[in-house]
């Protein structure tokens, strides 16, 4: 395991942060932290890099005991929401940092830092300060800062938190394939679920400081461990007492077994995909079907349907209100 | 109108409060030529009088350096029990008069107080001399270099800190090669502003330095006691020199301003 955290407890004056958490990390795999702003997450990142001090609890970094370890000790890279780019100085030293502070050779240095500049695709940029790039430019730049003292983990906080969509989906496909490329075990911080599911191997859902569920992105989707965990990874409608994804669920005009008799109140067409509204047993509910089915049964407010969740589909029972 | 009414105000104002003064002084200065002003700041008593500012100043501005980035760092980087008593006495210096707080280290370091008297023993004298000097300069400009530097460490947060932890570097290569750079500009300008009003104390050094002359005597004293002696020409002399140290602050000031 190349990150082992154990039982680790957190708060911030009175307010608990963490509770008793405890993940591993495998050697060589990208790992998402996802859970609403405020669960803890970027907090236990922050533990596992050494910027903060658990409570109680333990954190080993390939194998070694880490917990009372200096930040500066742990070898790990970090890379901050916002960067975290030395304003004063140019890229190739930004990068060029961890490297100097280790008192390598000169021309060693140069051959490194140009290597990752060309990883992050800066090479251009070397003789540049941060404030002359552009958002992802600067992300990058703090990647390959944080690569070129090859950590043992690299820890990102939220790194595409503070970028616009178009680049964020950028960076996203572009760290899967450096990951891929370079291997080393990565854990990163994020709140939107579709950026877990689509880059991570592994997803630790944090909220209210405690994991939920650990898993492959497809095993959290398909079998969350209780509501929160469903509505949290995607989208989620109620029928008859269950907590269903809206995607796997049935509309027939003809009545059938498990069905419930449902009311349409809205059809609106999203290009492929058909966003249906209805009523069932008096509460509002929708479902997604595809364009085709949905002009196949001519699907019109004001219809009475029956609709029951597809066979073998993960549907969660919700407490009686 | 009104705008030009209050123009003229203004200007008529700064006029008789500060050009015409000044303007007199270096008009009486050089009135006689050049060589009045040479031979007035080149007597034995005008070159000791300015070794002795110089070394006060350069002291204090090194005491007040030291101390200023070390607690501007301890408020913005930290939080402990009675940091707003810290906070707000660092402010003090501001209100106090400069005399009460030469009056104030006679109490202490003065040769029947009984911290004078056991740094006495030892052989060193505060009191009517330059440690002394020191310490009441360091007390008037205790504020500056802090209240420069605090906004801009607010400013640049401490995530660039932790950053360069991450990276390997210990708090000493951390801040030698993170915080002092991005500091840099606001500490120069407080540098300066510190040396400024190191320069021109007048009242908390007069009180402690016994007015000795060619011993404890400092350019603004110098300036006081050859103008009650009648001596003017030097007096004005030393006054120019002064104003024109001012001066050259300033300008430094100006230049130093907008980059932090």
């Amino acid at each position: 395991m190349a990150i082992e955290v154990r039982d680790v407890n957190k708060s911030f004056g009175t307010t608990p942060v963490l509770r008793d958490v405890s993940i591993d990390v495998e050697s060589g795999s990208l790992t998402a932290l996802l859970g609403p702003s405020g669960g803890g997450k970027s907090t236990l990142l922050r533990v596992i890099a050494g910027l903060e001090q658990p409570d109680t609890g333990t954190v080993r970094i390939s194998g070694v005991d880490a917990t009372r370890l200096a930040p500066q000790r742990r070898n790990v890279g970090f890379v901050f929401q916002h960067y975290a780019a030395f304003k004063h100085l140019t890229v190739f030293r930004n990068v060029a940092f961890g490297l100097e502070i280790r008192k390598r050779p000169k021309d060693e240095i140069r051959r490194r830092v140009m290597e990752l500049l060309e990883l992050v695709h800066l090479e251009q940029m070397a003789d540049r300060y941060p404030s002359q790039l552009s958002g992802g430019q600067r992300q990058r730049m703090a990647l390959a800062r944080a690569l070129a003292v090859e950590p043992e983990v690299l820890l990102l906080d939220e790194p595409f938190g503070a970028l616009d969509a178009q680049v964020r989906k950028e960076l996203r496909t572009w760290l899967r394939r450096l990951h891929d490329e370079v291997h080393v075990t990565t854990v990163f911080v994020t709140h939107d679920q579709e950026e877990a599911i689509e880059v991570a191997d592994t997803i630790v859902v944090l909220a209210d400081g405690e994991v939920k569920q650990v898993g492959s992105p497809a095993e959290v989707y398909d079998n969350p461990a209780d509501p929160f965990v469903m509505r949290f990874l995607g989208p989620v409608t109620e029928i008859g007492g269950n907590l269903v994804r809206p995607h796997d669920i049935e509309i027939s005009a003809e009545p059938v077994e498990g069905g419930t008799a449902a009311t349409i109140s809205r059809v609106v067409r999203l290009g492929f995909e058909v966003r249906v509204e209805l009523t069932v047993e008096g509460r509002d509910a929708w479902v997604q079907v595809t364009r085709g089915f949905a002009d196949q049964l001519a699907l019109t407010p004001g219809d009475v349907v029956n609709v029951r969740p597809v066979p073998g589909a993960r549907s969660l029972t919700l407490a009686a209100v | 109108m009104a705008k030009h009414g209050l123009r003229v105000i203004a200007i008529a104002y700064l006029f008789f409060l500060l050009v015409l003064p000044v303007g007199l002084i270096i008009w009486r200065t050089f009135g006689d030529g050049l060589g009045p002003f040479t031979e007035a700041l080149t007597s034995a008593s005008a070159v000791h009088a300015f070794q002795v500012t110089l070394t006060v100043a350069l002291w204090a501005v090194a005491a007040n350096t030291v101390f200023g980035i070390g607690t501007a760092i301890l408020l913005v980087r930290h939080s402990f029990p009675g940091k707003r008593l810290l906070n707000a006495l660092i402010d003090l210096p501001m209100a106090v008069s400069p005399v009460v707080v030469g009056l104030a280290l006679i109490l202490v370091y003065g040769k029947f107080a009984p911290v004078g008297g056991l740094l006495e023993s030892w052989g060193v004298q505060v009191i009517f001399s330059t440690p002394g000097m020191v310490l009441a300069t360091v007390f008037v400009a205790l504020p500056l270099v802090v209240r420069a530097v605090v906004p801009v460490l607010e400013e640049l947060g401490d995530e660039q800190e932790q950053a360069a932890h991450t990276l390997g570097a210990s708090p000493l290569q951390t801040f030698l090669r993170i915080t002092l750079p991005g500091i840099r500009w606001a500490l120069a300008y407080g540098v300066v502003l510190c040396l400024a009003r190191s320069l021109g104390e007048y009242g908390a050094v007069a009180v402690v330095s016994g007015r000795l002359v060619d011993q404890t005597q400092t350019l603004t004293l110098f300036v006081e006691e050859r103008f009650q002696n009648f001596d003017q020409p030097a007096a004005f002399a030393a006054a120019t020199a002064l104003a024109l140290i001012a001066v050259i602050t300033l300008l430094l000031t100006k230049l130093l301003r907008p980059k932090g």
